[in-house]
């Protein structure tokens, strides 16, 4: 490629990267607005970052987010690592329908496995709104995002690797312990984190799985924001937003960030193609 | 495994079984008359706007999507030097913080006296507020600001894979700079397109946030059909039905891409 630099793209890239952030900066914005109703900017006040922590609602529907998506990373970082090691060697009989189910979730809008998992939960096991009931449809959806990470990693390690830990005196667990976890620890991490974003952010699949006494984050800011806003709404998102900045650019300076979302990425869409 | 056949599978198996059915007299979920009954339900024509809306406003999305995240990825791979990555996690950012508070933010900017409205007025282009808010537009812009890095990172990945090598055979076979893009470029990106297309295009279809808050109670689409049965309309088979639906008509829809992608691939 000629290494000629295009203004009008560039400008177009800036354009866009503009875009990209406009929202999020106003959000930002108005998180110290005066007004109440928070429609007009009226003027320049911290106070609904301590209201917050006052309110307990909100804090009562963190504390069920944080645990939803505690249960939900670890069991789907677990089950989706184990998975996609499976896959990465392919060893197994029916790998290819298992592929086929591995994506199926990821193709599927958020809207059919919500109302999917109602019906199941509500009709053969007389159960509606646990938190057990929203762990279990997190963990559903974050594993196949969790297994596809793993599974890239696992695909350009060097299977001698593990060979040679075995000739060495190793037990199996001892090899997958010092050898293989090692190997592919960096995507089994992103594949949490992602779960853990995927988990956090839920709504779709949450609100028809939630009940009384299990509202989430999501859906105590949809509420929110559909009843009356706050801008003590704009300051949690505020919050959010700002925790999420600094993950990722840990992440990015720590380097795992780089290798594993451009490999699942790949993945993704070599799935695609392929399919 | 295991898991996902029971908690994805099953689950799925059961809104089909359910489509099929009723609610009985006390409001439970009966088998008791298996037919079709939903599904002509459905295809009533006062549902057919519903049906329309929600490809419409999932296919323009995944346009403007691809046709605003192909430059910006071709620009990021090409122009992007060392600050590849950085850029990238720029791009990153807002699919990390929440949708919901991404579509929020749209709500303060977009509404009557709103950030738009409240700069338009003052730079003197318009005297009265223009009403963003609830149209087609706001909706399109809402999605197609959602679901924009779904777009960018597979275009990302396939034109950075791009053998440079090939672009300069093109040039020095004398082909223009747009002649090099019409046929090296584009081609052998064609899969970066499919999969981008694929990302948006689906949760577009599934997504009922965005019409709800950006598009209002008069838009409807039929994942907020499905949304309103399943919660104050408490008629499970029938959204079921209509769910069944939008997911046959969702699968259809990457099922035709792919094979678009085949024939574009293998003539």
């Amino acid at each position: 490629m000629t290494r000629g630099r295009n203004p009008l793209l560039t400008a177009f890239a800036i354009l866009i990267y503009a875009f990209l952030f406009a929202p999020i900066v106003v959000l930002i914005i108005f998180s110290f607005n005066v007004s109440r109703r928070n429609f007009v900017w009226l003027g320049f006040t911290t106070d609904w970052y301590p209201k917050l922590f006052a309110n307990g609602d909100l804090l009562d529907a963190l504390w069920i987010t944080v645990q939803v998506a505690a249960i939900a990373v670890i069991v789907s970082t677990v089950l989706g690592s184990f998975l996609g090691l499976a896959l990465a060697r392919n060893r197994f009989r029916g790998a290819g329908s298992a592929e086929v189910l591995i994506l199926l979730p990821m193709v599927t809008p958020e809207i059919i496995m919500g109302i999917s998992l109602l019906i199941f939960f509500t009709q053969l096991f007389d159960q509606n709104g646990s938190l057990g009931q929203i762990a279990i449809a997190h963990i559903t959806f974050c594993i196949s995002y969790v297994a596809i990470v793993v599974r890239a990693r696992a695909r350009g390690m060097d299977p001698h690797l593990e060979e040679a830990a075995r000739d060495l005196g190793a037990s199996s667990t001892g090899a997958f312990w010092h050898v293989t976890l090692p190997l592919i620890a960096p995507a089994v991490g992103a594949g949490a984190m992602l779960a853990f974003a995927l988990s956090f952010d839920d709504l779709v699949i949450t609100s028809f799985n939630a009940g009384v006494g299990s509202t989430t984050l999501p859906i105590y800011i949809y509420s929110s924001i559909k009843f009356g806003v706050t801008p003590q709404i704009n300051a949690i998102s505020t919050i959010i937003v700002a925790v999420v900045a600094i993950a990722l650019l840990i992440g990015w300076r720590l380097g795992t960030f780089r290798s594993d979302e451009g490999r699942r990425i790949d993945d993704a869409e070599a799935e695609a193609a392929a399919a | 495994m295991v898991w996902l056949l029971g908690f994805f599978l099953a689950p799925l198996l059961i809104i089909f079984v359910v489509s099929f059915g009723s609610n009985d007299a006390t409001g439970h979920i009966t088998l008791a008359n298996p037919g079709l009954q939903n599904y002509v339900e459905a295809t009533k024509p006062e549902f057919l706007p519903a049906f329309l809306n929600s490809v419409r406003y999932s296919l323009l999305t995944t346009v403007f999507s691809i046709g605003i995240g192909y430059p910006i990825a071709y620009w990021i791979s090409r122009h992007g030097g060392r600050h590849k990555v950085l850029l990238l996690i720029l791009v990153m950012l807002p699919f990390w913080t929440s949708y919901l508070i991404r579509t929020y933010a749209w709500m303060i900017i977009l509404r009557d006296n709103g950030v738009a409205n409240s700069i338009l007025q003052a730079v003197g282009i318009t005297d009265e507020p223009i009403p963003f808010l609830n149209t087609d537009f706001s909706v399109i812009l809402g999605m197609t600001y959602g679901f924009l890095p779904f777009a960018i990172l597979p275009l990302f990945v396939s034109i950075d894979r791009l053998d440079d090598a090939l672009v300069q055979a093109g040039r020095d076979l004398y082909a223009s700079g747009r002649g090099v893009f019409m046929h090296v470029v584009l081609p052998l990106t064609m899969p970066g397109i499919v999969a981008a297309a694929i990302l948006t295009f689906i949760p577009a279809m599934g997504d009922y946030v965005t019409p709800d808050l950006l598009g209002g109670a008069q838009t409807s689409t039929i994942a907020k059909v499905v949304q309103v049965l399943f919660t104050s309309g408490r008629d499970w088979p029938y959204g079921s039905a209509l769910g069944f639906m939008l997911m046959v008509i969702t699968l259809a829809g990457t099922f035709l891409a792919l094979r678009a992608l085949r024939q574009e691939t293998f003539g």
